[in-house]
């Protein structure tokens, strides 16, 4: 790059500029996207009545490489951590309550990692969303697909057990 | 029956190199203070899962400090034989790396498949002075032996735990429906290792009255837990359930004494010499020694039930601490159990009464096995 600034490194670094200047959280969702509202919020497409809660926009990435969700999103911004400081005003929670309030919206799911922190932040929400006109849901935890059962943790193995259907 | 036929260790603690070969189920390492028997019990509990008798970390283990070091064991069963390697790993020496036959292991998941060992080391005698944290570990040790899982739920419950602290060390952060979800994360890791832990004490005791240890003194365990008490009463959901509303109920309490007072992290595990009825703290040192001996014994059965294999059991200075009567019931239990042994002593005399002991003698300086038939 060095040896060739004008082809290489200054059209990165207009990249790079245009994309910070662009580039906003969605006033609805949270996702990153040069369109505020972001184009998935936006896209007459998606299901608005089924609100999946990710921790962060990697989370929401990967269900999109999936095509796995039909509906929207809602990136919290984090998992509650009393011993990290991150509370329910750190995080996009009560912008969640809000919508789940909306008549548009039937489903929450919580897609939230599988730690002590995440699960603790998914039962915080279903406490905070009983009251709201909203079916809650979680994801499952199970046998990854490919996977072979011997080389599966016991508690991933136990859990998909437990949620056999 | 799974036996160590050969154990070969480089640059290991105070060993440069060292080969001995094994033909018994049961080898006495003999040898002055320093001659390094220990260190050879810990090699041998290195070749199964875990960081070993002393609970090393990689590089404190390499002679003077200082890796390359490796430990490798011939093992013999009854599909043939197998060969397991362990050292500081080529190019990050300050870790361990594994084999198997020569065949780089990713972790240490297929070494619990093919070799287990259970150990009584001097620092244990402490148990029962110690806090009931001690006990309490020793207990999550034998647990994890049988249900690899406890680990995890043990940390969960804990990570919950210091969550609830710090919540209530906050009174602008002590949001109740924030409180609701890390008790109950607490309740349902707090619940199961609970669970595991009580399994384990009623197989154990079990396997005591059953009378594995022979003629050796047994002990009847029992765990001195809350959760432990719900679980007496009812099932394991509703013993959830039950442990949230204590901790709900405990808030104020807890906030106060700035940590959570009572739950599965106090638990303390009991030993009481089964035939006389007696607390082990009220037990002579002798007496005590026996109690962990026998429990160690029923616990090496269970494994041996469980895998379809017995570990071979590591009893560091064991018969030293033992009178004549109890060392003749020892050498009896082992040789009722079907696995392998390795014994420590500075006297040889004491193993007399041991049948087919292999002996080895360990001399200061150039350590050097011996013979002495």
């Amino acid at each position: 790059m060095l040896a060739d600034p004008q082809a290489l490194m200054l059209p990165l670094s207009d990249a790079l500029r245009a994309a910070a200047e662009a580039v906003t959280p969605c006033r609805i969702c949270g996702n990153l996207d040069a369109a505020d509202p972001c184009r998935i919020c936006t896209n007459p497409e998606r299901d608005q009545g089924l609100v999946c809660v990710v921790e962060g926009v990697a989370d929401l990435w990967a269900l999109e490489r999936a095509h796995a969700h039909p509906g929207v999103y809602h990136v919290l911004g984090g998992t509650l951590s009393a011993l990290s400081g991150t509370g329910p005003e750190e995080l996009r929670i009560a912008p969640l309550l809000r919508r789940a309030e909306d008549d548009q919206v039937r489903e929450v799911i919580l897609a939230l990692p599988a730690t002590v922190e995440g699960a603790s932040t998914a039962h915080y929400l279903q406490d905070r969303l009983a009251g709201a006109p909203v079916t809650v849901t979680r994801l499952a935890q199970g046998v990854p697909i490919g996977g072979s059962l011997d080389a599966l943790d016991d508690g991933t193995l136990a859990a998909a057990l437990r949620a056999r259907r | 029956m799974l036996r160590l036929s050969r154990l070969r260790l480089t640059r290991f603690r105070n060993h440069a190199a060292l080969d001995l070969r094994f033909g018994g189920r049961a080898v006495v390492l003999t040898g002055p203070n320093g001659a390094g028997k220990t260190n050879v019990l810990e090699a041998i509990s290195l070749l199964g899962a875990g960081r070993g008798l002393r609970g090393a970390r990689g590089a404190e283990m390499a002679m003077d400090g200082a890796p390359p070091w490796a430990v490798s064991g011939h093992f013999e069963d009854h599909a043939g034989g197998f060969e397991i390697g362990t050292g500081s790993e080529e190019g990050n020496p300050d870790r361990r790396a594994w084999r198997l036959d020569g065949e780089k292991l990713r972790g240490q998941a297929e070494l619990a498949e093919r070799v287990a060992t259970v150990w009584i080391t001097p620092q244990m005698d402490r148990l029962f002075q110690d806090s009931a944290g001690g006990r309490r570990r020793f207990l999550d040790r034998l647990v994890l032996a049988l249900e690899p899982h406890h680990a995890r739920e043990v940390a969960a419950y804990e990570t919950a735990m210091a969550h609830r602290n710090r919540l209530l060390a906050d009174a602008r952060r002590a949001d109740p429906a924030w409180l609701n979800a890390v008790e109950d994360a607490m309740a349902r890791h707090g619940i199961a290792a609970a669970a595991s832990r009580r399994a384990l004490l009623a197989r154990l005791n079990a396997a005591l009255e059953g009378g594995v240890a022979g003629a050796f003194p047994a002990a009847q365990l029992a765990l001195q837990c809350p959760a432990n008490a719900l679980l007496d009463t009812m099932p394991a959901l509703a013993a959830e359930e039950a442990l949230r509303e204590a901790l709900r109920a405990a808030r104020p309490r807890d906030a106060a004494a700035g940590a959570s007072l009572s739950g599965p992290h106090r638990a303390d595990l009991l030993f009481t010499h089964a035939a006389r009825g007696m607390p082990a703290a009220q037990c002579s040192t002798g007496e005590q020694k026996a109690l962990l001996v026998s429990t160690v014994l029923a616990h090496a059965a269970l494994i041996a039930r469980a895998r379809g294999f017995a570990p071979l059991l590591l009893l560091d200075e064991v018969p030293a601490h033992l009178d004549a009567a109890r060392r003749a019931a020892l050498f009896e239990a082992l040789a009722a159990l079907p696995g392998q042994a390795f014994l420590t002593g500075t006297d040889a005399a004491l193993f007399a009464p041991l049948a087919g002991g292999e002996y080895f003698s360990l001399d200061e300086g150039e350590p050097r096995p011996a013979p002495l038939g």
